[in-house]
């Protein structure tokens, strides 16, 4: 909206107008507090005393602040080396993710690429029709993978969307004329890739870390199926056990009897959520821009 | 490289073969970027597909997918035959045409109203919060479900209560899995779906919105009039997108919410095919199944797109 729309508003704002604004306000602050206030229990939800959560007495406010929660889920082991796995798997996961699809992503944006439009087409097939999991088992299972950290990695390598939304922004962003100049100047390829691509790639760069990081961090699936070894399980699937399966371990022996257990493991599931999502809560809102960045350019492709 | 200095950023086709010859050979570079991407999707995409042979072999371990026993469409019509058949698919045509239509209009809806929000700063508060919930994974947010519908504990069965109310057993109860998996499917994704919506609508000329309040428009019909007939396109399109998915209700989050009592409504295809194929071994059976659904999935996101080509001029193929 431009500001002379804007000042157009105000000198013209009628009452119908004027109903509209009230009603988009009204909507919009209930679909906020409908997102928000969920988020905003499960915060106060794990510091507070859990017979009051239980009961039903929290609602606005914690109630009898308490951080034994924390303090809890602090002393639990297999939390950490959950934890541990994670961080290893998305680094390493990203690193390989980002190293293949960057100059994949370019190669396939360059116009004077023979075949350019066939492996075009046989990416975007994979985006509609796919082997499946059993079929996606016998491969890992034959390349001798399972129970590796390679299982969740390799058979997720390159995201067909991503690569997608990389070409797309390098279509967009380099220049032919750079691409003459440079070769005027005798530069391969990979020079042109390394020493001018990539230095004017940093958005893409940060959107592609931020997309494929996330779908590490959060995945469960594949870890389930491919890892039998519980020390090498990453951080959701020792969450699922702690949240379906109430595997709560000595984080909750010391309760008086099995309801005080309940109680106590509820507030530290609540606690729990908070710490597993810790990372990505902190820096959301400081990335969210690269995040819109990374759908808008994947939304021209369209 | 000399030969190269001239050779590119032409169009390539109606060339000579030897030409194009020459640029691939100048161009080898470029091949070297995509040789592991290309070697990924053949190994794991691909070569996973060569294995959907096994839905039509009896699959035997020792003689793996090439030497199984042949046995035709069996597994298929096994699969057909058996009680969960009826089960299982209706199962997960309720969960995804559902969600298609209850939650596709949504995220427009959210786009069309923070477009016309006046503040600034409280639109960029809204949208900060209603993306949040896309980053939360999946184990977390029905864990959430879980914790928020519990029948003794949990907040909502304490507001309906306090709102006289009678306690409703959420997690329990068949009835109840497809409100909430579709429910929370909204509550996490509707807000990061408006981006494109919004994309779509700072893209439309602002002159348009000028000349209509000149001509005394109110915001209504110049959000009926201009915003929705100027994301048309990208609706269409979205569509087209979500429609295809509506066989491949994804295993990861309705496997969580399955407990011993919604079975009846949450048993859909993709979990039926995680259990029978990786926790009961019955391979072949299992591929069948999948395989089923993905031809499905095929065949109806391409009818989408044709229909939609005829109809509105927009596809995505």
């Amino acid at each position: 909206m431009t500001a002379a729309t804007k000042t157009g508003f105000r000198i013209r704002q009628t009452k119908a107008d004027k109903v509209f604004d009230i009603m988009n306000y009204v909507l919009l602050t209930i679909c906020f507090l409908l997102v928000a206030y969920p988020l905003y229990f499960i915060v106060i939800a794990s510091i507070s005393d859990p017979v009051d959560v239980y009961a039903g007495k929290v609602f606005l406010f914690p109630h009898n602040a308490t951080l034994d929660g924390y303090r809890r889920i602090l002393e639990y082991k297999t939390f950490f080396t959950g934890y541990r796995n994670t961080v290893i798997y998305t680094v390493v996961g990203t690193a390989v993710n980002v190293v293949l699809t960057l100059p994949a992503a370019y190669a396939l944006s360059r116009k004077d690429l023979v075949g350019r439009n066939a492996i075009m087409m046989m990416i975007t097939f994979t985006m509609i029709f796919s082997g499946g999991i059993v079929p996606n088992y016998l491969l890992v299972d034959s390349l001798g993978l399972l129970d590796t950290m390679w299982a969740l990695i390799l058979p997720v390598a390159v995201s067909s969307w991503n690569l997608i939304v990389a070409r797309t922004f390098f279509q967009q962003t380099i220049p032919d004329e750079l691409l003459e100049a440079s070769q005027l100047d005798g530069a391969t390829n990979i020079q042109f890739f390394l020493q001018v691509v990539l230095p004017l790639s940093k958005a893409i760069i940060a959107v592609l870390v931020l997309f494929y990081a996330v779908s590490h961090w959060n995945s469960y699936f594949t870890a389930m199926i491919y890892l039998s070894d519980v020390n090498k399980h990453p951080l959701q699937l020792v969450l699922r056990s702690i949240l379906f399966e109430n595997s709560l371990g000595d984080m909750v022996e010391d309760a008086a009897n099995l309801a005080a257990q309940q109680r106590l493991g509820d507030m530290i599931k609540y606690g729990i959520i908070i710490a597993s999502s810790l990372p990505l809560l902190i820096l959301y809102p400081f990335l969210q821009r690269y995040f819109i960045q990374g759908v808008m350019i994947g939304a021209v492709k369209g | 490289m000399s030969m190269s200095a001239t050779v590119h950023a032409r169009d390539l086709r109606h060339e000579p073969a030897r030409k194009k010859l020459k640029k691939i050979l100048c161009n080898w570079q470029l091949y070297l970027f995509l040789l592991p991407t290309i070697a990924y999707f053949l190994i794991f995409r691909y070569y996973p597909m060569l294995g959907l042979q096994i839905a039509f072999r009896k699959y035997k371990a020792t003689m793996g997918m090439w030497g199984s026993p042949w046995v035709g469409w069996k597994n298929f019509q096994d699969f057909f035959n058996t009680p969960a058949f009826k089960r299982v698919l209706p199962n997960t045509l309720a969960i995804s045409v559902g969600t298609l239509l209850i939650s596709f209009p949504i995220p427009v809806l959210l786009a069309l109203l923070l477009n016309q929000l006046p503040s600034r700063r409280y639109k960029k508060l809204v949208q900060t919060t209603l993306y949040a919930p896309h980053f939360i994974s999946t184990v977390v947010l029905v864990g959430i479900i879980t914790l928020f519908f519990a029948l003794k504990s949990g907040i909502v069965n304490h507001i309906m209560e306090a709102l006289g109310i009678e306690r409703v057993h959420f997690m329990g109860e068949a009835s109840w899995f497809r409100p909430l998996y579709i429910g929370s499917e909204i509550w996490q994704s509707a807000g990061w779906g408006s981006i494109l919506y919004l994309a779509a609508l700072s893209a439309i000329n602002p002159e348009l919105h000028e000349a209509a309040v000149m001509d005394g428009a109110n915001k209504f019909q110049r959000v009926w009039h201009i915003d929705i007939p100027g994301i048309l396109p990208t609706i269409v399109i979205m569509f087209i997108l979500n429609s295809g998915k509506i066989m491949a209700v994804g295993q990861e989050k309705a496997y969580l919410m399955q407990t011993s009592l919604n079975q009846e409504t949450s048993e859909i295809i993709s979990t039926y095919v995680y259990k029978r194929g990786l926790q009961s071994h019955q391979y072949s059976f299992a591929t069948a199944v999948g395989m089923f659904e993905s031809v499905v999935n095929l065949v109806l996101i391409c009818t989408v797109n044709f229909i939609s080509k005829r109809v509105t001029d927009s596809s995505l193929f």
